[in-house]
């Protein structure tokens, strides 16, 4: 699929080779590793199992959200739309059951809000041929702006079936886990098998190894590209009901700037920026990454919030500049 | 008289300004006291100053913005720059005694500025030198850039009480605003270096093709280094005019969301984002469309937020009418002499609910 593969023929290196597109992948999986070890040695709280569940909790609409990113990063695209499109949703959800709608019908309609847009950023990318990074960008106008225009303020949500799952905990032994964790790792499970083993998934990784052999290979190239955008909304989609089973609430600045933390997990967990090679497990270990980062500031309590984001960014850093430096080794 | 009429719709800057006098146009309707500017004390007032001196930080930013897409590159970054130059200059400001002096503001702007230079600086090295996609290596900055700016006032909004940086903000200058002049200044500074000489070709050179034009003899990496170093420097004195407009620097919040107005500035001024070609009189225009939305969805009682429902409606007319794709849509439909007309009428309505 991509050129990376056809340079390391399987088989012929010795076992103890890497190919050089699991290096990426790798370097998250030791750094997450690491991580866990020094606040494991720190701190005697964080040993427990409940820490890494709470991460989950914690994360899981950043991870719902991620996976349809790497759809997108994968193409060789961008949404900066998924911020605002979490938001919209869980605005959209908070006043329609504030309004007195059924439950199962306001879930059916906030899920179909981000794959419309979705789909609709697509077909201006394709059909007219503009950057996806311009035509997201409006996209995340869009949505922000709707967000304002249903409420200025934040909408509490005091329905039962949405309270009921927010605050359901499904035993695991001593520690529990929320549905969200459990809805979030079903996405993941689809997601991966989708791009592993189905025909989009094939065609997601051609079109962002080289769009031009791809369409001379006929694939279908345009329908890809506006499906990766409707994945990515229904992604965002469905994190933004996350989000409200989280929060409770749908507020109209909440996830500001989250499309760059989720860009950020794509990346630290190997996906290449211009397309064609990255899995969805790697996106699962950024996610992680960032969130032990989060754990970990948080459990030292002389560290502030502010912080993340260095580190984050420093993490970004390390990992483009390895990124860079496999894809040098390639040539 | 049609070719006068193809001509002038042809025009590169015709739909932006169009926009731009429908939009003033509009507010006039609503509020007929719009156009009138007074001369009180020497100072000019009223709301059409108000827009310039305004959209001021934006203009500069945005101009450095289109040399960096010009060379196909693109600044993320830039908001950051804004906090972190402002949160420099402001904390310096409030440490010394006398936050009057001007020595002190000139001493705070000159570090500001060197910090600012030194992360435009960085952004190059990464873009130019180790070679990242430029949206990703300034994506670091402007995720680690914002830390920063917290990490530099500490996570709180530092408070300044200083007359001559407030200047900046606003203060006046042979009867205009400061920041007009200021941003007025920088302009011509770069239409001059860009326009009468021949680095504007060189960069426009280097956004085509960088490798081609090294091999025809131009430095590229050192000119995609110098336009994040201007771009960075740019952002850095709209984080003074931002800073100075309100005397405190908050670290979260400054800048923000400015460097997608820059780009968008930039866009709705013709210029493409995927490089070759840059026309700083489209980004202006740009930034005063931006800016003059902004100011009248604020005049008509509507939220801030909900002010980028509106923009998102420009920049997908702007976007739509300026690709190639969309036009041969309409071309391929009309008839081929009748052709330009029924077009640009078609556009002339997207463009009324804007």
């Amino acid at each position: 699929m991509t050129t990376n593969q056809l340079a390391v023929p399987a088989g012929r290196a010795p076992w103890w080779r890497v190919p050089q597109r699991h290096v990426p992948v790798l370097a998250t999986l030791a750094l997450l590793l690491v991580m866990y070890g020094i606040g494991v040695s720190q701190y005697r709280a964080f040993s427990g199992p409940q820490v890494v569940f709470n991460v989950l909790i914690d994360n899981g609409f950043l991870l719902v959200v991620a996976v349809g990113m790497t759809f997108v990063i994968l193409t060789g695209g961008i949404d900066l739309s998924v911020g605002s499109v979490v938001a919209m949703t869980a605005m959209v959800s908070a006043s329609l059951l504030g309004n007195g709608l059924h439950p199962a019908l306001v879930l059916v309609i906030a899920l179909l809000i981000g794959p419309t847009l979705g789909f609709a950023m697509g077909c201006v990318i394709h059909f007219f041929d503009i950057q996806p990074f311009i035509v997201t960008l409006a996209g995340m106008f869009f949505a922000r702006g709707m967000c304002t225009w249903i409420s200025a303020k934040s909408v509490p949500i005091t329905d039962g079936f949405w309270t009921g799952v927010a605050q359901e905990r499904i035993r695991i032994g001593d520690s529990f886990v929320t549905y969200s964790v459990l809805i979030a790792l079903a996405v993941v499970l689809v997601a991966a098998y989708t791009l592993a083993y189905t025909r989009l998934g094939r065609n997601v990784y051609a079109i962002g190894g080289n769009p031009q052999s791809a369409l001379l290979m006929g694939l279908p190239v345009g329908r890809t590209k506006i499906a990766v955008y409707t994945i990515s909304g229904l992604c965002a989609a469905i994190g933004g009901i996350l989000l409200s089973f989280y929060t409770l609430s749908g507020a109209p600045l909440i996830a500001v700037g989250m499309e760059l933390d989720v860009i950020a997990a794509v990346v630290i967990g190997g996906t290449l920026l211009t397309g064609g090679s990255g899995y969805v497990f790697g996106t699962v270990l950024g996610v992680l990454v960032l969130g032990v980062i989060q754990t970990l500031i948080t459990f030292d309590g002389s560290l502030n919030s502010w912080w993340t984001k260095i580190v984050i960014g420093g993490l970004l850093f390390a990992f483009i500049l390895l990124q860079r430096l496999v894809g040098i080794r390639k040539k | 008289m049609s070719t006068v009429r193809t001509r002038l719709t042809g025009h590169r800057l015709f739909w932006p300004i169009v926009v731009l006098l429908a939009l003033l146009v509009a507010n006039t309707v609503y509020r007929p006291s719009f156009l009138s500017v007074e001369l009180t004390n020497g100072h000019l007032y009223g709301s059409l100053i108000d827009i310039v001196r305004l959209s001021a930080p934006l203009i500069l930013v945005a101009l450095g913005m289109s040399l960096v897409i010009a060379t196909g590159g693109i600044d993320l970054s830039v908001g950051s720059v804004v906090a972190v130059s402002g949160a420099v200059a402001c904390l310096y400001i409030s440490e010394q005694p006398d936050q009057n002096s001007v020595p002190t503001v000139l001493t705070a702007l000159v570090l500001a500025f060197g910090v600012a230079l030194l992360l435009g600086a960085w952004n190059g090295v990464l873009v130019a030198v180790i070679g990242i996609q430029p949206i990703i290596a300034t994506l670091i900055l402007m995720v680690a850039g914002r830390g920063l700016a917290q990490l530099i006032t500490e996570g709180q909004i530092i408070t300044i009480n200083s007359g001559p940086y407030k200047t900046i903000g606003v203060g006046h200058l042979f009867t205009l605003p400061f920041a007009i002049v200021v941003a007025l200044a920088v302009t011509l500074l770069v239409a001059a270096l860009t326009r009468r000489t021949a680095l504007g070709m060189i960069i426009e050179a280097v956004g085509g093709n960088a490798e081609a034009s090294r091999l025809a003899g131009v430095r590229s990496r050192r000119i995609t280094f110098l336009v994040y170093v201007v771009s960075a420097a740019c952002a850095a004195i709209a984080g003074f005019m931002m800073t100075a407009n309100v005397s405190s620097a908050d670290g979260n919040s400054a800048g923000l969301w400015v460097e997608l107005d820059a780009i968008l500035a930039v866009v709705i001024g013709g210029t493409a984002l995927a490089g070759g070609r840059f026309y700083l009189g489209g980004t202006i225009v740009g930034a005063l469309i931006i800016q003059t939305l902004t100011t009248s969805v604020y005049a008509m009682n509507i939220d801030p937020q909900t002010a980028l429902l509106f923009k998102a409606v420009v920049v997908i007319a702007v976007c739509l009418i300026q690709a190639p794709a969309f036009r041969a849509r309409f071309r391929r439909r009309s008839s081929p002499p009748a052709a330009p007309p029924s077009a640009s009428d078609v556009q002339q309505k997207e463009q009324v609910p804007a």
